[in-house]
């Protein structure tokens, strides 16, 4: 590469293990500053458990994660404070049914931030604007269609103004009907130049919007490639394997 | 001499029943309150990595769990003057000990209602920002609590009947005042009904609530 784009997301030399299970092996990536990466892989080839090691979520015992040059792995790192500027979406939104759409905006804003109430209100409104829900501030979680909730969840990873976005099967749980509506609003982020790291099977938002794509296997980084060298020619056969039949639906 | 029951000694001796009453009322609560909030942080300490803490909570519930409650009122109110050196009335020593021993199953209830809250819920919480207190005290407490109500005034309603057992050590409650009112009278008979008649309703009408809560619950989720 000719230029040195600032990394965001540095991945150095991961390993981990759940007892004596290796979950992940050895994983090197990166991402830059305004970079969309897109992880996909089979089920059980450690997707999760990567991205989920980014924000600290999981730990991991060998080799070391920064994000905006924080070392994730550090015990000295506060990984609350950290967390509190990495959006992370979940496959299965989780919001929090006992508050409305507003309060499920605006708490971690007061409480993590200290943002007062009506900075905070003001920002919660904007967003939920922002993803075509304002309407249903009021209402609680349960009331909403999933790709409603899913984009609620994203909208509330962004009041936090975060330096950068994780998802995670933001889309695997919801009906087809609604994938594009949630699809929309992280093409419309990825445009407007967020960090994200994505994990998803959505192979034209991959095309549309990613500029790497990485594939994972038995817990490998088996493919690190840009987004044109990885339709156009995979190297490793699995993820040759993984894309005719993923692509073939 | 029973012959005929004479209901009137009802009645006249209602003021010093309701004494009593008061206190069965006042002992409920404050057990209830106490042992939720001790309880809760019993259950947080059972669930805690910190091994040393989870075996001592976890040791603390066990007992609590294993000895009639009878003994319990009756060791508390022997053996806590001599550990303080100072005597304790009656009605505070079963204050002390009902909130101690209702806390170890409430302690089991908040456990149970905090390992029923999905993991990714704690995860969600924990990405934005949330330290582990504030994960519990937004997230996943207010949860546990309300799927947990019913439960928790289920054993409130045990609790309740329970609090009968300080007539043991001799705290004027409502069976206590019951008693004395029956000797009294003579009529020792009547008052034991009436006092049963007042535990049946009573209980019957929150068995009632906590039905009608459970079903409201039940369509909210
Ligand atoms: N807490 C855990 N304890 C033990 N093994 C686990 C744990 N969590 C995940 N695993 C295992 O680690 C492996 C990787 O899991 P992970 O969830 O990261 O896969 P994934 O690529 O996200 O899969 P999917 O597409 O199904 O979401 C799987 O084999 C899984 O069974
Ligand atoms: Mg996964």
């Amino acid at each position: 590469m000719s230029e040195m784009p600032e990394a965001m997301i540095k991945i150095n030399n991961v390993s981990k293990w759940y007892g004596d299970f290796k979950v992940l092996t050895d994983c090197t990536t990166s991402v830059a500053k305004g970079e969309v990466i897109v992880v996909c892989g089979p089920s059980g080839s450690g997707k999760s458990t990567l991205i989920k090691c980014v924000n600290g979520l999981e730990a991991f015992q060998q080799g070391d994660i920064t994000v905006k040059g924080i070392s994730v792995g550090d015990p000295k790192t506060n990984l609350p404070k950290l967390r509190a500027h990495v959006g992370m979406v979940f496959q299965h939104f989780e919001l929090f049914p006992h508050m409305t759409i507003t309060d499920n905006l605006s708490i971690a804003q007061i409480k993590v931030l200290g943002r007062s109430k009506d900075e905070a209100h003001a920002k919660t409104m904007k967003l939920l604007d922002r993803v075509g829900l304002k309407a249903h501030a009021h209402k609680h979680p349960g009331q909403l269609s999933g790709g409603q909730q899913q984009r609620v969840a994203i909208a509330r990873a962004l009041c936090m103004d975060p330096i950068c976005m994780l998802f995670d099967e933001p889309t695997s749980a919801l009906d087809p009907e609604m994938v594009n509506e949630v699809l929309d609003v992280m093409v419309q982020l990825a445009k407007e130049g967020m960090t994200m790291m994505c994990v998803t099977h959505e192979m034209g938002f991959a095309r549309k919007v990613s500029n790497r794509v990485i594939f994972m296997d038995n817990g490998n980084i088996v493919e690190d490639a840009t987004k044109d060298d990885f339709f156009g020619t995979p190297r490793s056969e699995r993820a040759q394997q993984f894309l005719s039949k993923i692509l073939s639906h | 001499m029973f012959s005929t029951f004479d209901f009137s000694v009802i009645v006249a001796s209602l003021p010093f029943i309701w004494s009593g009453l008061q206190f069965t009322f006042k002992l409920t609560f404050v057990a209830m309150t106490g042992g939720i909030i001790i309880g809760t942080f019993l259950a947080l300490a059972r669930l805690s990595s910190i091994g040393p803490l989870a075996a001592a909570a976890s040791w603390y519930v066990n007992i609590m769990r294993s000895i009639p409650l009878v003994m319990v009122i009756l060791w508390f109110y022997l053996v806590i003057p001599l550990i303080t050196g100072k005597p304790m009335g009656a009605e505070t020593s079963a204050l002390v000990t009902f909130t101690a021993f209702e806390a170890a199953f409430f302690c089991e209830i908040m456990r149970a209602g905090i390992q029923g809250i999905p993991k990714g819920q704690v995860a969600a919480g924990q990405a934005m920002g949330f330290t582990y207190s504030q994960v519990m005290r937004f997230v996943v407490l207010p949860q546990a609590f309300r799927n947990m109500l019913p439960v928790l005034l289920t054993q409130t309603i045990v609790l309740f009947q329970d609090t009968s057992l300080v007539y043991a050590i001799g705290a004027k409650d409502m069976l206590k005042a019951a008693e004395v009112a029956g000797k009294n009278y003579n009529r020792p008979v009547e008052m034991i009904i009436f006092v049963a008649i007042v535990y049946f309703s009573l209980s019957f009408a929150l068995s009632y609530v906590v039905k009608r809560l459970q079903k409201r619950i039940a369509i909210k989720r």
